[in-house]
């Protein structure tokens, strides 16, 4: 930067008024039972439990607490529905159902991306623009699959596992059960799947387009509830498979309920993941991956870029690059359809985030936060950066689930890979640089499952996710996110 | 201000910055996402308004056509009242001194293409004298075409020099540099012809002629802002932009503004630094100020074609 | 002990070692077990590895992982076909070497066989699973997306206790043709083939450290793998009596996978991807010359 050259200005005489999306144009009820056996049925333990939305600390709804017997329950309508319906079916009907769910989904896609920002606290573009239509996408992909499996695994034939428990996190309600539910269903399996307290109403939704698509009952069963429901889900005997996306401290406590049983799991768990920035890389885009990187989803995201290693040569350009970006960045009212950092999920994931940003401040390192002003009710935290970070920091080190960026240097490749490597985790990374030889190098040698290389934060239901080490097994979406659900003999 | 000599301060052109396509085109993409609703939208309008370049490029132009249009200029619609002008109106040089007469006392400003415009295919004397012309005639603005294809031969010095050449010729009047981007081909040429522009002397870079498609795009003005922001940061010199060709509609006016503020900010949100090149652009935002006035939708009928 | 096999020579005896990255140390712990013959007459003595031992084999393992993983897929087959070439030369010697364990020399014979077409049979391999198992996928943006295998690392072994020598060729290769490193834990009762087996290892190309085999008590050495941190994976013969509750419980401190050999498919490259991580790659895919449209 040249000297007494100041810095640019964003708080622009000009400014935009709220845009907010119409909460009327979705139908939430006051109450939700638990679905099971293609029907809504009140939960036996008679408890329900108050869903807020995260940025007003308002009541959404009450939905049903379900117990170990209620889990029981669930379960047998699951497999009733596998022995004497669903693994009977022929592939290409049961191909047609997935179809059909994913076509509702389309045409109600406002009102899931209304509801899903209403409970959740992500920004309404986010929910509009990707959640919605990426989860309508896994289903749309993972119905083709049905009648086509003997294509799938060269000279094998397979079968389908059974009942399916499936448990999903709060950041991608929706998506999350769409990973789940279209390749376990595309497969020939039935689900029970539990959305996460914070967040059952779209998974409620969705079993309403369910009920709807006339998909037979019991095929599909959600319930809703906390850990305890989750865990019953785990330890019942007649369960074949779990699948769970989540902590990777929740992942080891299953791995280890499950231990000497014969059931099969798919764990998508926490990372860590580094996106390394390169001197020859197209900077101002990968300012935007790195932006995009930790930033979407209110860093909500296992795969969030929290690690940012800039080569030394760019790194005061870029640190300052960023800030002019994340002073651009608006966060406030999630159904302001201009809001690009909504409301954290709950007072809980905040209570870590803070702790971690004071951890942050302990350890040295230099806090950068845009000014903004943050509503007074509801649950939120700007934007973050730390520099002058160190490897061994906590920040750097942990899984923080929030939109804090801890920012290192490197000076070469090997350095690089070695710091980024130096991690429990392995789910994703990122690599910036124009050279093509560099790029198949790093990206070959990033343990990571999926590397996004000039890019970051991208899915697609063709496109196998999943991690290395302890950021879990299996993976979802793509030709590779059958397997999790088959017997291939 | 004083300038060092190129020789000094040019960079190696061969070793600009890259840009990489899907990125730019996402990122241009978001900035359509921003949702400009009721007292934002019609001061946007307004500064959208005060940006135009309001332009005729054409053969057929004559005297009376021009003076119909600096009339346009002045007053866009006088059923509204509080309306601003245009920045400027666009045309060939010897059309300058009818421009300037009719403008007169208005602070609306004359811009005159030179250099062998559109396609910039002569000797550097005739660009010199073509340049010389329209300042005498009194342009307070020349925008001038680059060699494309010296740029394409890698000619990258000569093409300096001819705007560095340029410019001072100009004297006083500033200088916008038309890359036509619809001719380079790459996004990465973009950048590079954006950054000999400027280090050679350009006050503003403008993409398209509009003789050529595709003329303007909101990736291409966004490749040549952030050339804009880093010569910035690096030299403290301030250039402006003028995306011209394809932008008739408010709507997409109003993208490109959103573009500018979250790329370089309050400084640049003026007719100082920003303009649009464009013939309809400016009635398409009469009838959206209208609309927003009355809250009814609106008619081209209802307002001067020129 | 077998003392003499002529009147007239005394023999020597061979000394069973471990075979550690590409060394043959005895174990550091001093200790040792007594192998006996078919007929349960004592016959050598064998290691009777520690957690140490473990400990230094699967840093062994660890070191020789970046090397071996990144050697190209032809010279990964080139070596397992010389192991293959290096044990058929051996044949004599090993088959002797199972027939003192109690096998008869028909079965002794087939079995060296079957180690040497498995290793031919994997050798082949090397270079063919990514293939099978890769994919381009079609995503719905400008962006170039492929998923490929790659090996999860080290991967600790327990192998068969039936057919002791096959048993260990098979997991051995499923894990080595796939670029994992591997520490084996050779069956207790009869350890002796698969040290032999180590030195045809070490004059076969392989690199020190991609195959490491400990002998001793199976079920001593088991829980400091399932715990070790450095491993990322274990895969178990079948036919082995271990408890897997535990193991697998053990094994939960890394989240390392566990694996069961699925033996009846054996020769497959099923058994390849079973070691195996799926990455995936996104770039983005200029654009400009087929649409226009943005540029």
């Amino acid at each position: 930067m040249a000297k007494k050259t100041k810095p640019l200005r964003f708080d622009t005489d000009w400014k935009y008024d709220p845009a907010p999306e119409s909460a009327s144009a979705a139908k939430i009820n006051e109450q939700y039972d638990l679905f099971m056996d293609g029907r809504w049925q009140k939960p036996l333990s008679g408890k329900y439990f108050e869903t807020i939305n995260p940025a007003n600390e308002k009541t959404l709804s009450r939905v049903a607490d379900a117990s170990e017997k209620d889990v029981d329950r669930a379960v047998r309508s699951a497999r009733q529905a596998y022995e004497k319906v669903w693994k009977k079916m022929a592939p290409a009907e049961r191909g047609k159902y997935i179809f059909r769910i994913a076509r509702m989904m389309q045409e109600k896609a406002r009102e899931l991306a209304i509801i899903e920002t209403l409970e959740g606290g992500k920004p309404i573009r986010e929910s509009r623009d990707f959640d919605v239509p990426t989860a309508a996408q896994h289903f749309f992909y993972y119905a083709g699959w049905a009648d086509k499996l003997n294509y799938a695994f060269p000279n094998k034939k397979t079968a389908p596992l059974g009942v399916a428990a499936q448990i999903i996190p709060w950041n991608f309600p929706l998506l999350m059960a769409a990973w789940k539910i279209a390749p376990a269903l595309a497969t020939g399996n039935t689900v029970v799947l539990k959305p996460a307290e914070t967040t059952s109403l779209t998974a409620l939704k969705l079993a309403e387009i369910i009920q709807e698509a006339d998909l037979p009952p019991g095929v599909v069963n959600i319930i809703t509830g906390a850990g305890k429901t989750g865990a019953a889900m785990v330890n019942h005997p007649d369960v074949n498979k779990i699948a769970f996306t989540g902590s990777t401290e929740v992942g080891k406590i299953i791995q280890r309920s499950i231990a000497g049983t014969n059931k099969r799991s798919t764990l998508e768990l926490g990372g860590k993941a580094a996106n390394i920035v390169f001197e020859d890389a197209a900077i101002d885009q990968a300012v935007e991956g790195v932006v995009n990187g930790i930033f979407f989803n209110q860093g909500h995201v296992c795969c969030a870029g929290s690690r940012l290693y800039l080569q030394e040569s760019i790194a005061k350009e870029f640190i300052q690059k960023l800030k002019d970006r994340v002073a651009t960045l608006i966060v406030g009212d999630p159904m302001d359809k201009n809001t690009d950092i909504g409301a954290i999920n709950s007072k809980n994931q905040l209570d870590t985030i803070l702790k971690y940003i004071q951890i942050g401040k302990k350890e040295g390192s230099a806090i950068y936060q845009p000014a903004c002003s943050l509503p007074k009710k509801g649950f939120w935290c700007p934007p973050t950066l730390f520099t002058d970070v160190a490897q061994s920091n906590r920040i750097v080190q942990e899984e923080i689930f929030g939109p804090v960026l801890a920012i290192l240097t490197f000076r070469t490749d090997d350095e690089v890979i070695e710091k980024a490597n130096n991690t429990p985790y392995g789910l994703s990374a990122g690599v910036w640089t124009d050279k093509g030889s560099r790029i198949f190098n790093m990206t070959r040698r990033l343990r990571a499952g999926v590397v996004w290389a000039n890019t970051f934060n991208k899915f697609d239901a063709a496109s196998p996710f999943g991690g290395y080490k302890e950021s879990g097994f299996g993976r979802e979406g793509g030709l590779h996110g059958l397997t999790p659900y088959l017997e291939i003999l | 201000m004083k300038r060092s000599s190129p020789a000094q301060i040019s960079p190696d052109f061969r070793r600009t910055r890259v840009v990489d396509q899907t990125g730019i085109e996402e990122r241009a993409a978001r900035f359509t996402k921003r949702s400009i609703k009721q007292s934002s939208k019609l001061q946007a309008l307004y500064q959208v308004l005060n940006m135009i370049d309001l332009t005729t490029l054409e053969g057929k132009d004559t005297d009376q056509k021009v003076r119909q249009l600096c009339y346009k200029a002045r007053h866009p619609h006088d059923e509204l009242s509080g309306i601003p002008t245009v920045a400027a109106i666009c045309v060939y040089p010897n059309f300058v001194r009818v421009a300037k007469k009719s403008l007169e006392g208005s602070g609306i400003k004359v811009a005159s293409v030179a250099t062998a415009f559109p396609s910039g295919q002569s000797t550097r004397a005739i660009k010199l004298a073509d340049t010389r012309l329209a300042v005498s005639e009194g342009a307070d603005e020349v925008d001038m075409v680059i060699s494309r294809g010296k740029f394409h031969a890698g000619e990258y010095a000569f093409v300096f020099d001819e705007i560095a050449a340029i410019k001072e010729a100009c004297g006083k009047a500033r200088l916008k540099v038309i890359l036509e981007t619809g001719e380079l081909g790459s996004f990465d040429k973009v950048r590079r012809a954006s950054d000999i522009a400027m280090h050679a002397g350009a006050d503003f870079i403008k993409t398209s002629t509009g003789k050529i498609q595709p003329a303007a795009t909101m990736p291409v003005t966004l490749v040549m802002l952030e050339a804009i922001r880093d010569f910035y940061y690096q030299t403290g010199k301030q250039v402006g932009m003028k995306p011209a060709g394809g932008i008739s509609k408010s709507k997409l006016a109003l993208h490109y503004l959103v573009m500018l503020r979250e790329t370089l900010g309050q400084d640049w949100m003026s007719n100082e630094w920003f303009r649009f090149g464009a013939s309809s652009l400016a009635n398409d935002v009469l009838m959206q100020i209208r609309k927003e006035k009355t809250g009814q939708y609106q008619s081209a009928a209802y307002f001067s074609v020129d | 002990m077998p003392s003499k096999t002529n009147s007239t020579r005394l023999s020597v005896l061979k000394t069973y070692k471990l075979y550690i990255g590409g060394q043959f140390p005895r174990t550091e712990s001093g200790r040792y077990y007594v192998v006996n013959d078919g007929s349960g007459n004592p016959l050598a003595n064998a290691c009777l590895s520690s957690r140490k031992d473990l400990r230094d084999a699967v840093s062994a393992a660890r070191v020789a992982f970046g090397g071996w993983s990144g050697r190209t897929a032809y010279n990964r087959g080139q070596i397992l076909y010389r192991m293959a070439e290096v044990l058929e030369s051996r044949q004599p010697e090993m088959t002797r070497e199972l027939q003192q364990s109690g096998s008869s020399t028909a079965q002794a014979k087939k079995e060296i066989t079957a180690c040497i077409e498995t290793l031919i049979h994997y050798a082949g391999w090397c270079d063919k699973y990514q293939q099978l198992f890769s994919t381009v996928n079609p995503v719905a943006s400008s962006h170039y997306n492929f998923s490929v295998p790659e090996p999860m690392g080290v991967v600790g072994i327990v192998s068969s206790s039936e057919n002791a020598l096959l048993g260990l060729v098979q997991v051995m290769c499923a894990a080595i043709a796939g670029g994992n490193t591997c520490v084996i834990l050779a069956n207790t009762e009869s350890p002796l083939a698969s040290i032999s087996f180590a030195e045809v290892l070490a004059t076969s190309d392989l690199p020190g450290g991609v195959v490491n085999i400990l002998t001793g008590k199976v079920p001593e050495l088991l829980p400091w793998m399932a715990g070790h941190m450095d491993v990322n994976a274990i895969l178990c013969d079948p036919s082995t009596a271990i408890a897997r509750a535990g193991l697998e419980q053990t094994a939960t401190s890394n989240l390392k996978r566990v694996i069961t050999l699925k033996k009846e498919d054996i020769l497959s490259p099923y058994r390849i991807l079973d070691l195996q991580e799926i990455k995936t790659t996104w770039h983005p895919i200029e654009n400009i010359a087929p649409s226009g449209a943005a540029y």
